[in-house]
């Protein structure tokens, strides 16, 4: 797949289709990828790379790398190309500017989560396609992939493209019997009490990085409420449980109906708090109460929350429903 | 030096506690923290917590002084507190190190009096890593995870816990708990010494040097044409300076509480757009400038401020953490070559 | 707040300009009564509510929230209460799912001729968040009186 990729790249440079590249970039371990705008052909033979830790969701560079001149070759992965449909619903990413080459995904591996098996010393990964034999100074080990998944990918939605201009591969299907709502239902069930136990125990692990916020694509304000030090957040001020329960819920709420679920939030975060199960609440709640609805499946039309009908339930429904 | 077994480590534990607060690394769902001793608490065996030491004299945020309002008079109240005395147990060589960085900034003229308080009350018992990680590059700036620093100096071996005091401090300490250790020879102690540095050879950033940086490279450096490449994936949240066990910038926060002001100094991160921001505005405009700040801070200033001393420990922690993989290694090995 | 060790509940309302703000005058105009501990904030449409707004409330001291607004299809500016429904009913939910007492918000709709259904929801409420005690797990202590 690098490989076609690669030369894919140095082709639509190559005849001035496209001026510039954004892919990853290896680095210095196996795992340590960084996404990166590639110029010529040089240096993508020397750093380009596309293997099972490229997990980035490179939609959300577009937004300033599309207003520059020129258009850029973009390698996108199927739920990458979600978050690029959201983002020019948005009028956010200049669709002119953009090629778009949609690459086939088997689902990201995690570092963290290997090494979070207890392996240390690592100087070099190889897969086999199930499984990775792990080369570490303290001897060679082997992980199945399974077991190292992301998060999001071993609850994949959809192996298709939304949006493209050229396809590597071939495309695939919605996974319609994705089981990415069943933590939700599960501490739906719970009561008030332990869902309370949950949500304390996780958000108490924040540390205010803002990571969640900054690697969101549908986070594109271009100042944040929380960076405005007029908007009266103490934001930094780590002190109290209710700042750290007012950033989750507000950022969630802000991309509620615009999320679409591709799983960078609780990727990036440096603390591992499931931040996914905020944004998949939010979906599971709009698809049960307004009708099926995911986010950049279409890159036109209106959000959940910028329409309504008037048969629309009343907010005492919180009250009937499910949640104990 | 002197010994005890590692199943004794619980009435080690227990009797320090009568004394002081005990802080040791502990295993959590999300890796190892420190927390505080109590019955039942386990030391974790992992290589280093995911947040640094430095929590414990630098806090993440802490309460300067409170405003009351009342009427037209305002009160101003000091809500320090007389800090107790603690133990870090099992803290690792560069977050040792990591905690003179820091005194060089506190402690240096003005003193940091809320800072210096904690310091006083803290002894730092430090453990020699056993299976140091690929992100592990401490020896570039000269730290030797074999012979940790700190007030005293630990080593397990063969299901024993080796004791060697430093300072006066650390004297003192183990001539608190010495009636459970027993003395002994250095024999084990240095073969796993040698162990330690057998492994720190086979690590994979083993050769990466600081020739190219110090506080005499700034035009060339802060010049460089890299830092547009280096930085321009840079997201711009604070995860590498939350994580980083030097980084000591700091913002002052006054939050108006309806009744009264709270001064709060926290944590600040020089890759927020909102950083140093002053009555005319910001400083640095963009992220490229706002990511070049952190290393040249580390690499350059600093150095230049402190006798050709690094900002950095290379602990690694930033090299496993940040959302893109950028990191100081990567930026040094960018510049130098 | 605690007095006398009685708790008077502290109530945050959030009313639309156009009716439900008239309601709450209608209530005062025919006498109704209903706790003093309300405090009513004008606004001009029920969808001004930011979601913000009402957790501000709870940060500064308020132990229940209630917003007010024309009933649907009678909004002065044609939807802005279907919109606001809408958000209202998620932001509830996500309260809910992280374990905040749901009793302690509420959305009613008021018309500017229902003077008496203002001050019978307001009683009601108050009960409510007395029977619930005070906000603990939406507080924020560093703005509790001392």
């Amino acid at each position: 797949m690098q490989g076609r990729m690669i030369e894919m790249a140095k082709k639509l440079l190559g005849d001035g289709t496209v001026n510039r590249v954004i892919g990853w970039k290896k680095g210095e371990f196996a795992y340590d990828i960084t996404p990166a705008v590639f110029e010529n052909a040089e240096e993508i033979d020397a750093d380009f790379v596309y293997d099972d830790f490229c997990g980035h969701n490179l939609s959300k560079y577009l937004i300033k790398e599309s207003k520059k001149d020129g258009k850029m070759l973009v390698f996108l992965k199927p739920c990458d190309t979600y978050s690029f449909n959201q983002l020019i619903k948005e009028h956010r990413i200049n669709r002119e500017n953009v090629y778009i080459v949609g690459i086939p995904c088997e689902g990201k591996a995690s570092a963290e989560t290997i090494k979070e098996k207890g392996i240390s010393g690592i100087t070099g990964i190889s897969s086999d396609g199930d499984n990775f034999k792990v080369n570490t100074i303290y001897g060679d080990e082997t992980v199945a992939k399974s077991d190292v998944l992301e998060e999001r990918c071993t609850v994949c939605k959809s192996k298709k493209h939304v949006v493209y201009d050229e396809l590597i591969g071939e495309d695939g299907e919605v996974n319609e019997n994705s089981s990415r709502f069943d933590m939700v239902a599960k501490l739906e069930n719970m009561t008030a009490d332990e869902r309370y136990a949950f949500w304390r125990n996780e958000l108490s692990k924040c540390i205010r990085c803002n990571a969640c916020r900054n690697v969101c694509p549908a986070c594109s304000c271009e100042n944040c409420v929380f960076d405005n030090p007029n908007s009266g957040v103490s934001n930094k001020a780590a002190v109290t449980s209710f700042e750290e329960n007012m950033f989750h819920i507000i950022r969630a709420f802000h991309v509620a109906g615009r999320c679409t679920d591709c799983g960078e939030c609780s990727r990036v975060c440096p603390q591992n708090i499931p931040l996914h199960l905020l944004n998949r609440k939010f979906i599971k709640d709009i698809n049960e109460l307004y009708g099926d609805y995911q986010a950049g499946e279409e890159s036109e039309g209106r959000t959940p929350l910028t329409t309504y009908t008037k048969e629309d339930c009343e907010p005492s429904i919180v009250n009937e429903r499910g949640c104990k | 030096m002197q010994k005890l077994s590692m199943e004794k480590l619980d009435e080690l534990f227990r009797k320090m506690s009568e004394k002081q607060a005990v802080y040791l690394p502990v295993d959590k769902e999300n890796g190892a923290k420190f927390e505080k001793w109590s019955e039942g608490t386990k030391m974790s065996q992992a290589l280093n917590t995911i947040r640094s030491a430095k929590d414990f004299i630098f806090p993440q945020t802490e309460n300067l002084v409170d405003f009351k309002v009342n009427g037209k008079n305002i009160e101003v109240a000091d809500t320090r507190e007389e800090c107790e005395d603690f133990v870090i147990f099992g803290m690792k060589a560069c977050d040792a190190r990591s905690f003179g960085i820091l005194d060089k900034v506190f402690l240096s003229e003005p003193v940091d009096t809320y800072y210096k308080n904690r310091r006083e009350h803290g002894v730092l018992v430090t453990l020699a890593c056993t299976k140091p990680s690929e992100t592990c590059f401490c020896q570039t700036f000269g730290i030797n995870p074999a012979e940790p620093e700190g007030d005293v100096s630990t080593w397990i071996a063969d299901g024993e816990m080796y004791f060697e005091a430093n300072t006066e401090k650390g004297k003192t300490f183990i001539e608190s708990i010495s009636d459970m250790l027993e003395d002994c020879g250095t024999e084990k102690v240095d073969a796993q010494k040698a162990k330690i540095n057998e492994i720190m050879r086979k690590l994979p950033l083993n050769n990466l040097k600081t020739d190219a940086f110090g506080g005499d490279k700034l035009n060339e450096l802060f010049n460089s044409p890299k830092w547009a490449e280096l930085s321009e994936s840079c997201l711009g949240c604070g995860t590498c300076t939350f994580v980083c066990p030097t980084c000591q910038c700091y913002d002052i926060k006054d939050f108006d509480c309806g009744n009264g002001v709270k001064r709060f100094r926290c944590w600040d991160s020089c890759m927020y757009s909102d950083f140093t921001r002053m009555a005319h505005g910001n400083s640095r405009n963009s992220q490229l400038e706002r990511f070049r700040q952190r290393f040249m801070h580390k690499l350059v200033y600093f150095p230049a401020n402190n006798d050709g001393e690094f900002g950095c420990v290379g602990c690694g922690r930033c090299l496993a953490k940040c959302p893109i993989s950028m990191n100081i290694v990567k930026v040094m090995k960018a510049l130098e070559g | 707040m605690q007095i006398n060790n009685e708790f008077k509940p502290k109530i945050v309302a959030f009313c639309c300009n156009w009716c439900s703000y008239a309601g709450a005058d209608l209530a005062g105009t025919n006498r109704l009564n209903y706790p003093a501990d309300v405090k009513i904030i004008r606004v001009p449409c029920s969808c001004r509510v930011n979601p913000m707004f009402i957790l501000r409330a709870f940060q500064r001291g308020a132990d229940g929230v209630i917003i007010c607004g024309c009933h649907p299809g009678d909004c002065h500016y044609t939807s802005g209460n279907y919109y606001a429904r809408r958000r209202i009913t998620l932001l509830f939910s996500m309260l809910d799912y992280l374990g905040i007492e749901r009793e302690r918000t509420r959305l009613e709709w008021v018309s500017a001729a229902e003077g008496a259904k203002f001050s019978a929801t307001m009683n009601e409420f108050a009960e409510t968040i007395i029977k619930l005690g005070e906000n603990k797990r939406l507080e924020d202590l560093r703005c509790k009186a001392e």
